[in-house]
């Protein structure tokens, strides 16, 4: 469904990525596990189109387009969702208003049913609709943020640390939210820095570091692989 | 009752009854009135126009602009040209400097949008300087003499009609899909963009129809005072609107309407304090934002406020609002 080909980005001269290449298949969860700095984020912001590579013979190809060079909007109107690191709801909105700014890319009002389908996976959306975005607390607008990515019907969901600075059973609770997403039909590529849970719900998994991918293969193997174990599951 | 408001064959007769009621309600103000206490009005009315083009470009969209003065300043010497070189209708001329205006919002907005906050700030301001010394050195605007020997031909009801189809697209703006993507845009534009939202593109709408109304509001004031000169649009008439705005609270179309009759009257009403005005406008200014940081009416929506003082049915509110 996705795939990059030899992406290089860089910051002013710092280069952030080095030739990175990954594949995304339908129906999948894949995971992309590294250190602070590996460029995680980085890659991610690159493939919804708000940061460019810098080299020529880099592709970015999603559902056989290549989008590289594409405008953000344009690439979210074509089925790939950006959760952003860091939640970003609108915090002076309220949740229902959230909502509805994720379905901007569809022309009309969105039908009940959509609303139906967010409150399905995250029915504390709906006692809280009502209320103001910026004081709902860390995980429930993690909730808000993953549901106004879902207004928007993506075939492609991207997820940028959706368990930064969460509590430990709430992070539980939002990865089985994942997985049930990606089950109703959604393929999901997630970026996290908790390496066991990621390696846990994913299919496959990529290890980033400093820049460039330095093992790939399916999660259960990774989750066994020796120098994986020491360097991020902490054994 | 609620679905008869959302219908848009009654919002059409709404507003053109509103309009109408503006039109007579305001002649007659405008035939018992007196002359002195009329121009107060007036200007209210011009500042409000104005103003509301702001709130939308700061208040609505976040962008912070210093050079308001600068679209006012082309709409009024572009009418002036119309209606006094080109013997142009007075309001064809108005119309004409707000789309002048409106283009020059779009040819400004361009360049600066990959600027944010400060910056933007800066832009905008250097923007209307350049503009102010175009005019002072061009030959057609007769240069910093001023321009001359325009007809006074804004009258009470005109602008009172205007401000309120202002106040009206603006209100229907802010409850649409693109008013709801530029407020979107000052909550948080990167997250504005994660959502799908263009956000070049709503930055210039909002640039463009903010400096068209300021344009207008430009051409009004130029037929009012009939004699304009550059110094008229420096930076302080940009902090003068920009002070409407945040007083009545930013992105407030109620705040915006009465920061706009505050701080119009307040030099008049001060008046009686001769040499002590101006320090008493000051400390207006300070009480008002100590006590009311965001605003006489900050976070107001008028749609909201209306709805509640009409005491609608609140039954429905409790799953999907609108």
């Amino acid at each position: 469904m996705l795939t990059l080909e030899k992406i290089n980005v860089s910051y002013g001269s710092i280069r952030a990525l080095h030739g990175i290449s990954l594949e995304v298949k339908k129906g999948e969860i894949v995971a992309l596990i590294g250190a602070n700095g590996a460029g995680k984020s980085t890659t991610l912001r690159t493939i919804s189109g708000l940061l460019k590579p810098s080299n020529k013979d880099s592709r970015i190809t999603f559902k056989d387009v290549q989008i590289q060079g594409m405008l953000p909007h344009k690439i979210v109107e074509m089925g790939l969702s950006h959760v952003p690191e860091g939640r970003r709801v609108f915090p002076e909105m309220s949740v229902y208003e959230n909502l509805l700014m994720g379905a901007h890319t569809r022309k009309g009002k969105p039908g009940q049913a959509d609303f139906d389908r967010v409150y399905h996976h995250f029915p504390r959306l709906k006692e809280r609709i009502k209320q103001l975005a910026g004081t709902l607390s860390g995980g429930e607008q993690q909730m808000l943020a993953m549901g106004r990515a879902l207004m928007a019907r993506p075939d492609l969901l991207i997820l940028d640390e959706p368990s930064m600075g969460l509590a430990p059973m709430l992070v539980e609770e939002i990865f089985h939210i994942i997985e049930d997403i990606n089950v109703a039909g959604t393929t999901i590529l997630l970026v996290e820095q908790n390496a066991h849970l990621a390696l846990e719900i994913s299919n496959r998994a990529y290890v980033l570091e400093t820049g460039e991918i330095v093992l790939e293969g399916l999660a259960q193997d990774l989750a066994t692989n020796e120098d994986i174990r020491k360097s991020y599951l902490g054994e | 009752m609620k679905k008869l408001l959302n219908n848009w064959l009654i919002q059409v007769l709404l507003f053109l009854s509103l309009l109408g009621l503006t039109a007579y309600g305001s002649q007659i103000i405008n035939d018992i009135t007196s002359p002195y206490v009329l121009t107060i009005g007036l200007f209210i009315g011009i500042n409000l126009i104005m103003a509301l083009g702001l709130n939308l470009i700061t208040g609505v969209t976040g962008q912070l602009s210093l050079g308001h003065a600068a679209f006012m300043s082309i709409g009024a010497y572009a009418s002036a040209i119309a209606t006094v070189n080109y013997h142009l209708p007075f309001l064809v001329g108005v119309l004409i400097g707000g789309l002048i205006a409106c283009f020059f919002g779009i040819i400004i907005g361009f360049p600066t949008l990959r600027l944010t906050g400060d910056y933007l700030a800066i832009a905008t301001l250097g923007f209307a300087e350049i503009v102010r010394v175009q005019f002072t050195n061009m030959k057609i605007t007769n240069g910093a003499i001023g321009f001359l020997g325009i007809e006074g031909s804004t009258t009470f009801p005109i602008v009172m009609t205007i401000a309120v189809q202002t106040i009206c697209a603006m209100v229907w703006l802010e409850n649409s899909r693109n008013g709801r993507a530029m407020l979107a845009i000052r909550e948080d534009e990167v997250a504005s963009s994660a959502v799908g939202i263009n956000t070049t593109l709503y930055k210039i709408q909002a640039f463009a129809i903010g400096a068209f109304c300021a344009g207008v509001g430009g051409a009004l004031f130029a037929h009012t005072t009939t004699f304009i000169q550059p110094t008229d649009f420096g930076f302080q008439k940009s902090v003068d609107i920009l002070s409407i705005i945040v007083l009545g609270g930013l992105g407030s179309i109620p705040g915006t309407i009465i920061g706009a009759i505050v701080l119009t009257a307040a030099p008049e009403i001060l008046r009686p304090l001769a040499n002590y005005r101006m320090i008493v406008y000051g400390l207006l200014l300070v009480v008002i934002m100590i006590f009311r940081p965001y605003g006489l009416m900050g976070g107001v929506n008028l749609r909201q406020a209306v709805r509640r003082a009409m005491m609608f049915p609140k039954k429905k509110q409790a799953g999907r609002e609108e």
